[in-house]
């Protein structure tokens, strides 16, 4: 039944890649739909399945049939369901499902061939996507890994007569690309290391080491994964990709570049939780390029005039958070922000796209204002998810960055937890500056274009108000217990991070609740003051920015710029390749080393041809002193 | 009977003429001539034939020699038309004056 | 004795062949020159050779050939600047290349000899002759039957080659008159 999961959406995508030219939009669109709606149905099921059963033995397995089997390899094609992967499943799948809705407003305009082309590709994203997180082995995952990887590439391009939407696509994909390569490289070294490639497997394997004190074979492999993660997720120094991913459809921004592609290398790192956690140096590592990387985002958001490019930076923003999460060693916490960040970031994601379908496309932030009157659907909910983002008590975002946080002090980080706060200021500054420049004030654009502005249609405003619901509920259960909850997510997913023999770790760290109580409170001061700032920056004295960014327009051309990130790869990678490719590779090898054999073969052939046509004299005699030199020489061999 | 000269020196003979013929394809510039060089080389080869069968003391080199002359005699035919045909066309004998197939 | 005699003349004959200019006497020439051959035969014991010799060879051939010098008034040596596609960057190396099989002829001959003269001493004619013509018409018609059959054909080949190649091409309307006529 698992594989049924990712086969349904599969299933969905032939048949609108084969059928969908000659369908009316209403139909390819119930297809897609259907195929989502129904994964998410078998995934319910499934994951109740699964509670069925005892905490010890939660995990439901199927091999689908046996893949590679040649000498030491023996790789099946495996699914497994267990705690994580539920989570992983049912985030994917309804919120999937949402977005599958939401688009068949915001497509509309498409024509029918191009409408069951972009429903094909959202199709066969999920099916990719579950395969990535249900898979029991590297292979399994890795197959979903590039697949996703394609099928992002495909939707950011896919108003590909537009040139910056192709190059963006290109882009994503050759980033990713390089963060794929160190990911097989850390797959081989996996397999040398282990003899195998299936998850319980190695981590079995690796339980019975002991964590490393140096940098070793253990502390490479996760580096080597990382990468491949950073590349997928965004994170320093592969995430200039996801910015430039804007240019797709915004729902196809919602589900892959918010709330599931970008997550798989978080969801990666908390599958291979015992692997990490043998290996401090990497972890290290990791923490660290995830609270510069959420800083960074941070203040680049914060000056970005297009309302998607600010969501986009929140993003690799609050990735950042999770892999601090898992740098940290907490696990859980970064998978609890994965699931909580899913709901509001694809929110607000399907907000703007409101917005922009509202405007006829107007993306600049500089150009809209007093929004909140004519779109109230989209208004309010975008509120709540950017005070989910913000991290005010009582939303989703909340339980979620505060136990971040919480776990960062409490393992010693402190500078980490410092930088992680500051952060946590930066988000909640650049998303209230979002929701004033956008939603209040006055109007700063042109006209109306004619007619009064429409709210979000019925399909779309669904999808809205279930993800706004969702941004306030969904972190109840992760409630700390200083809180007086249970923490109920952590219980649930902590089975995944152990090797099947280890005993039971003894859930969370224990701190003084005073300590408790004293860092949640520094991260929701940090959440009212940004919203203050943004308050005061935008609403009240909006001059006050500009002249702010007058007095720092060295730092404010840096941010906006976002840091010449781009600038320098061009320069330094990008360029140099192109230079090689060109002179050396091209016009040096191919024209001529490889032409000229090629051509200089035939020329060759040509030019002997036309010294040997000289024996054709056409005289019959000499041709018969060629015949007697020949009669000469043998029959002179033969008389010796 | 007299003496009769030694195998050898038939050959020899024989192996002169063939030579005189070979040449002779060389030296003439008129096709007819050319073909009568030929001739010299069979006939030589014709000596060679019967002087071997004497030697081995068979019958079959004048069988031989017989069916050589009958080729001969026909190729001699064929050969004749078709140096007169030649003729026809350029009104030359000169071998040079035919090298069209050439280059 | 006789076989210098006739190998003499053979010789002598064959080199003024191919040494002379005129062709009407090249081919008188060769005629000599078989003569002195079909002597050779006789002195070989194979008087049936000797006698197809003269009368095919020397008698039907060289007399073909005669006709053809006389029909093509083939009396004069062509001298040895080419007729008609001087110029030809061909041709030069052409001319070396004749003089050179000139040459290679020679020592092809001299080749032969020299293998002969060092050749031991096997002397003289063992085995008896066979000179009957019956013994040949039996050889003749059993042992070398089927090309006896097969020379046949090839010889109507020929004459029939030689009559088509030979053959001046019919001006177009007494041809075609011609034709129309034998149709009908």
């Amino acid at each position: 039944m698992l594989l049924l999961i990712p086969l349904l959406p599969f299933a969905g995508f032939l048949a609108n890649a084969s059928l969908g030219r000659r369908l009316p939009k209403a139909v390819s669109g119930t297809i897609a739909c259907s195929a989502i709606g129904a994964s998410f149905v078998v995934s319910v099921l499934s994951v109740t399945r699964l509670l069925a059963q005892p905490v010890e033995a939660r995990a439901i397995a199927q091999d689908v049939f046996t893949w590679i089997s040649a000498g030491r390899v023996d790789v099946a094609f495996g699914l497994r369901l267990d705690p994580l992967s539920a989570l992983m499943i049912l985030v994917v799948t309804g919120i999937g499902s949402l977005i599958h809705v939401y688009s068949t407003a915001y497509m509309h305009e498409e024509s029918d061939p191009e409408y069951a082309r972009y429903f094909s590709y959202l199709n066969l994203f999920a099916a990719f996507m579950l395969v990535l997180v249900l898979g029991s082995n590297f292979l399994v995952l890795f197959v979903g890994w590039e697949g996703v990887g394609l099928c992002s590439y495909l939707l950011i391009g896919f108003w590909y007569r537009k040139p910056s939407a192709a190059d963006a696509g290109k882009k994503a994909f050759v980033v990713n690309r390089i963060g794929d390569f160190a990911f097989i490289l850390g797959m081989l070294l996996v397999f040398a290391t282990f003899g195998t490639l299936e998850f319980q497997a190695v981590a079995e394997q690796v339980a019975r080491l002991a964590p490393e004190t140096v940098f070793g074979t253990l502390s490479l492999i996760t580096l080597l994964l990382f990468i491949g993660a950073t590349g997928k997720s965004a994170q320093i120094p592969l995430f200039v990709w996801l910015p430039d991913a804007m240019e797709g459809p915004t729902p196809v921004s919602a589900l892959i570049h918010a709330a599931t592609m970008v997550t798989a290398g978080v969801y990666m790192i908390g599958r291979n939780a015992v692997l990490f956690s043998h290996a401090p140096d990497t972890l290290a590592i990791i923490a660290l390029v995830g609270v510069a990387t959420a800083l960074v985002a941070g203040t680049i958001g914060l000056v970005q005039t297009d309302i998607k490019r600010v969501l986009a930076y929140s993003t690799v923003s609050q990735l950042g958070y999770m892999f601090l999460a898992m740098g940290v060693g907490a696990w859980g916490a970064g998978v609890f922000h994965l699931y909580t960040h899913a709901f509001f970031k694809a929110l607000m994601f399907l907000g703007s796209g409101a917005v922009i379908h509202a405007l006829h496309g107007e993306q600049d932030l500089r150009r809209m204002g007093g929004l909140k009157h004519d779109l109230p659907v989209t208004y309010w909910t975008f509120l709540i998810g950017a005070l989910a983002i913000a991290g005010v008590p009582g939303l989703a975002g909340f339980f979620s960055k505060d136990e971040i946080l919480f776990r960062t002090f409490t393992s010693g980080h402190t500078l980490l937890w410092v930088v992680g706060v500051l952060t946590a200021l930066l988000t909640a500054t650049y998303m209230f500056r979002l929701v004033f420049l956008a939603f209040h004030g006055v109007r700063r654009g042109d006209g109306d274009h004619g007619h009064g502005l429409h709210d979000a249609p019925p399909a779309m405003a669904i999808a809205l108000v279930v993800l706004a619901v969702g941004s306030v509920l969904a972190g109840y259960i992760g409630v700390p217990h200083a809180l007086g909850g249970s923490n109920q997510l952590e219980q649930f997913l902590e089975p995944s991070f152990r090797a099947g023999a280890e005993a039971a770790s003894h859930g969370e760290t224990h701190a003084s609740l005073a300590i408790e109580f004293g860092l949640m409170g520094a991260s929701t001061l940090a959440a009212v003051a940004g919203i203050a700032l943004a308050a005061f920056f935008f609403l009240r004295r909006p001059e006050a920015a500009a002249a702010l960014s007058e007095r720092f327009s060295g730092v404010y051309r840096l941010l906006l710029n976002k840091y010449y990130v781009d600038e320098l790869y061009d320069a330094a990678v990008v360029q140099p390749i192109r230079r090689t490719s060109e002179g050396a590779l091209w016009k040096g090898l191919d024209v001529r080393v490889i032409d000229g054999a090629v051509n200089g073969v035939g020329a060759g052939v040509f030019g002997a041809g036309s010294l040997l046509r000289r024996l054709q004299t056409g005289s019959v005699r000499a041709y018969g002193a060629g015949l007697m030199l020949g009669v000469v020489l043998v029959v002179g061999y033969y008389l010796w | 009977m007299t003496a009769m000269a030694p195998l050898e020196h038939y050959l020899i003979l024989s192996a002169i003429l063939f030579a005189i013929g070979a040449a002779g394809i060389f030296v003439r510039r008129n096709l007819i001539t050319m073909l009568l060089a030929v001739e010299i080389m069979l006939n030589a080869v014709n000596l060679t034939f019967v002087a071997f069968g004497r030697a081995l003391g068979a019958a079959d080199g004048q069988i031989i020699v017989f069916f050589v002359m009958t080729v001969a005699a026909a190729e001699a035919a064929v050969g004749l038309a078709i140096v007169i045909a030649l003729f026809r066309h350029r009104e030359s004998l000169h071998p040079e004056a035919f090298t069209t197939l050439r280059g | 004795m006789l076989f210098y005699l006739f190998g003499a003349i053979a010789v002598a004959a064959s080199l003024l062949v191919i040494a002379q200019p005129n062709p009407v006497y090249s081919v008188l020439l060769l005629i000599a020159s078989f003569g002195a051959l079909s002597g050779l035969y006789v002195l070989l014991d194979a008087p049936f050779v000797a006698a197809i010799q003269i009368i095919i060879y020397a008698g039907a051939i060289m007399v073909l050939f005669l006709f053809v010098v006389m029909l093509l008034h083939a009396t004069k040596e062509e001298p040895e600047g080419v007729p008609a596609e001087a110029g030809s960057p061909l041709v030069l190396p052409a001319r070396g290349a004749v003089r050179l099989g000139a040459w290679l002829a020679v020592a092809l001959g001299i080749e032969f000899v020299w293998a002969l003269a060092s050749a031991r001493e096997s002397g003289d004619f063992a085995g008896g002759s066979v000179s009957s013509v019956s013994a040949l018409g039996r050889l003749l018609f059993t042992e070398y039957a089927f090309a006896f059959e097969v020379t046949s054909i090839l010889i109507l080949v020929a004459m029939v080659g030689a009559v088509v190649l030979a053959r001046r091409e019919d001006p177009p309307d007494a041809g075609g008159a011609a034709t129309e006529e034998g149709a009908r």
